[in-house]
């Protein structure tokens, strides 16, 4: 069954297209990932998705009602939370729990079930009268989204809510969305940190508006990255990168800090092949060559490559 | 749905209860005009420095200067002997009029001839000398009525005047400025209060990205709006309350029309500020920008165009049309016509629609174009 149905979806502003005729599907109790890069489109999606923003052309079903004609009954199975994490910093713990449960109109009884619930997800059991202001970024994301689902929505919108958490905080906070997963609620993310698309059920990725790739992480990886993908690590990555490109067994080089994932075809024989090609050109030292598994990130550059090149 | 504006309207209370600088400010702000406005903007002449150039020495001159130095408009600040002394006292500011009688005063009133005196009057504050000019003729035609009525005694007929002026200010006997200025002063600070709050409150949900998480939940607009404005509308009401409490005990100014049409109009005129609060948080997007707007376009015009200080009926009538943009300007004539006259709903009807006008033109601009900018971003 699916919780989320988009189908040609298309929002322009002016001239500009920001989301460009896309469609998918989001099966229920599912993780999905929306992955892409700042201004891709991801955002004004989620906004047309959850009925604050009214597609140009294309409809979607969210929670089994139309976004274009029912808007008003979307907003009522959906919850929301973006990278602010939307809370009152100048009311405490409890006050903002409370406001959150008055506008999504929750009963006395089902209020103090849910707060404890929230509470206990966000740590911050016997902390009520905190001013929500004063809690770390983390323990403020926590209870961001469990306000953000406090009347219990079938579906789950993240708008990049784990931008500017520490590391710690974002691998809990991933546990939390599996948590939510397990009970059955749909929780469609985006991200640009491709290693937690990892933790997706499925994934599309999007580009310029235009859905780019599908699948879940294992698929994409096979289904774009035929070729033997390498490590390499040098003193001068930057320089070494230019010579690469050069050279007619390398598909694609690209920079992952202080390394370089070059992704390399057939008339690649054998690794030596590449410090000795190095070491015609340049000066520079080789200092480690491996073979490696493709990360998503990899994906996700090589289709931007390929991208550009079916441009020019 | 009712539930949902109450839930708002706590929020609202409680964010306001700890922003103890906001409060202070909203309950201070209004006491400081109204004492400022009070005690210092007072159009009333009084004590005006008057120097006497007297050059007939007489008996009948020196009548005249006595006349003068009773009334409590005049202050005889010295007498003059030459001409040059003239000059001095008006360039030095030592003096505000300058009396000159002429040598052969006495003389030719005796002798039932006509005479004059010269008053030299500084107009650099041309209000100020209006008003001195018009004292100095009262004061001179009571004189005049003086002299003749004497003579006429003299040769054993009576004072024959055929019109007689009895001039009854009515609404305020005394032409206090403050009792002027009160109505427009409670215009003027509602108008700032509520705009300026309104459009912040709103804005800064904007800033801070609650908005849109508000926008996602099943609220209505209607119900959000309801909610943030009334905890300002009771605070305004509430300033409103003190202006006139203060205005009693400073000024002794009493409402002398209905208090339940004071709340009612008071009402319709907040839901204007409002109106105009609301559609500037829509037009800006930070709480500056909000602050500065709100703070420009609700001061300056009820100042300047409401006819609080400066009357309408004496500007241009291109300045006349622009003063509608201003819902104080339909307020203070309401006010005037409750606390002042003492006057029913028939005497300033139209005033109410125009301010209902004005409601639907901001509440229509603000939809429109806040229905405009959320598609566009």
């Amino acid at each position: 069954m699916n919780s989320i149905e988009v189908n040609n979806l298309t929002k322009t502003f002016g001239k500009f297209t920001a989301v460009d005729n896309i469609s998918f599907n989001v099966k229920k109790g599912e993780i999905f990932g929306f992955l892409g890069a700042n201004g891709a489109g991801k955002t004004t999606t989620i906004r047309m998705l959850c009925g604050i923003l009214t597609p140009t052309s294309g409809d979607a079903m969210v929670g089994g009602y139309s976004i274009m004609k029912e808007s008003s009954k979307v907003k009522t199975r959906i919850g929301y939370m973006s990278q602010r994490f939307s809370l009152y910093n100048d009311l405490t713990v409890e006050e903002n729990i409370n406001f959150f449960s008055g506008v999504y109109n929750l009963p006395e009884d089902k209020l103090k079930e849910r707060k404890k619930w929230v509470l206990s997800i966000a740590n911050l059991e016997g902390k009520e009268k905190l001013l929500t202001g004063s809690l770390p970024g983390g323990i403020k994301q926590r209870l961001a989204l469990g306000t953000a689902v406090i009347h219990q929505p079938e579906i789950v919108f993240l708008d990049e809510p784990t931008s500017g958490v520490d590391p710690i905080s974002r691998r809990n906070f991933w546990e939390l969305i599996n948590y939510l997963s397990n009970e059955g609620v749909t929780v469609l993310v985006t991200t640009h940190y491709l290693e937690e698309a990892e933790f997706c059920n499925n994934i599309i990725m999007i580009d310029q508006g235009k859905i780019i790739a599908e699948g879940n992480s294992k698929e994409l990886k096979s289904a774009h990255i035929k070729n033997k993908m390498y490590k390499l690590e040098s003193n001068n990555p930057v320089e070494v990168m230019e010579q690469l490109k050069k050279a007619d067994f390398v598909d694609e080089v690209s920079i992952f800090g202080n390394n370089l994932h070059l992704s390399v075809n057939e008339k690649l024989k054998e690794k030596n092949q590449i410090t000795s090609f190095i070491n015609q050109q340049v000066d520079y030292k080789v200092n480690s060559i491996d073979e490696i598994t493709p990360t998503l990130e990899d994906v996700f550059i090589h289709l931007l490559e390929k991208g550009k090149k079916k441009v020019v | 749905m009712f539930k949902r504006t109450i839930a708002i309207v706590k929020k609202e209370v409680r964010q306001l209860r700890r922003d103890v600088r906001l409060l202070a400010v909203i309950f201070f702000f209004p006491v400081m005009l109204l004492i400022m406005f009070g005690y210092a903007v007072n159009f009333d002449v009084k004590n005006i420095k008057v120097a006497i150039y007297d050059q007939d020495k007489s008996e009948l001159s020196r009548d005249f200067i006595n006349s003068l130095n009773s009334s409590e408009y005049f202050n005889i600040i010295g007498f003059i002997n030459n001409y040059g002394d003239v000059n001095k006292y008006l360039d030095q500011k030592v003096a505000l009029c300058v009396v000159v009688i002429p040598q052969d005063f006495s003389k030719k009133i005796n002798s039932n001839q006509e005479t004059s005196i010269q008053y030299l009057i500084d107009g650099v504050d041309a209000n100020t000398g209006s008003i001195v000019q018009n004292y100095m003729f009262a004061a001179t035609g009571q004189f005049n009525q003086k002299v003749n009525s004497k003579i006429l005694a003299k040769n054993g007929l009576k004072e024959f005047t055929p019109l007689s002026i009895e001039t009854q200010f009515w609404f305020n006997p005394d032409l206090k400025t403050t009792r002027f200025l009160i109505p427009g002063l409670i215009a003027m600070i509602l108008i700032i209060t509520a705009v300026i709050t309104v459009a912040l409150s709103f804005v800064r949900e904007k800033e801070k990205g609650t908005m849109e998480q508000l926008n996602v939940s099943s609220l209505k607009t209607i119900e959000l709006i309801i909610g943030k404005t009334f905890p300002f509308v009771v605070i305004a009401l509430m300033n409103a309350g003190l202006i006139l409490l203060a205005g009693y005990i400073f000024f002794g100014v009493v409402v002398k029309g209905s208090y339940l049409l004071l709340l009612f109009t008071t009402l319709i005129f907040l839901t204007a500020s409002t109106s105009l609060g609301i559609f500037i948080s829509v037009v800006s997007d930070s709480q500056q920008v909000a602050f500065t707007a709100a703070t420009f376009v609700s001061l300056l015009p009820s100042l300047i165009l409401s006819g609080f200080v400066f009357p309408i009926d004496s500007m241009p009538w291109i300045i006349q049309l622009i003063t509608n943009i201003t819902p104080a300007k339909f307020f203070i004539n309401i006010l005037r016509a409750i606390i002042l006259r003492g006057v029913g709903i028939s005497a300033f009807w139209d005033q109410i629609i125009y301010l209902l006008i004005f409601i639907a033109i901001f509440v229509v601009l603000a939809s429109v174009i806040g229905k405009r900018k959320a598609e566009s971003v």
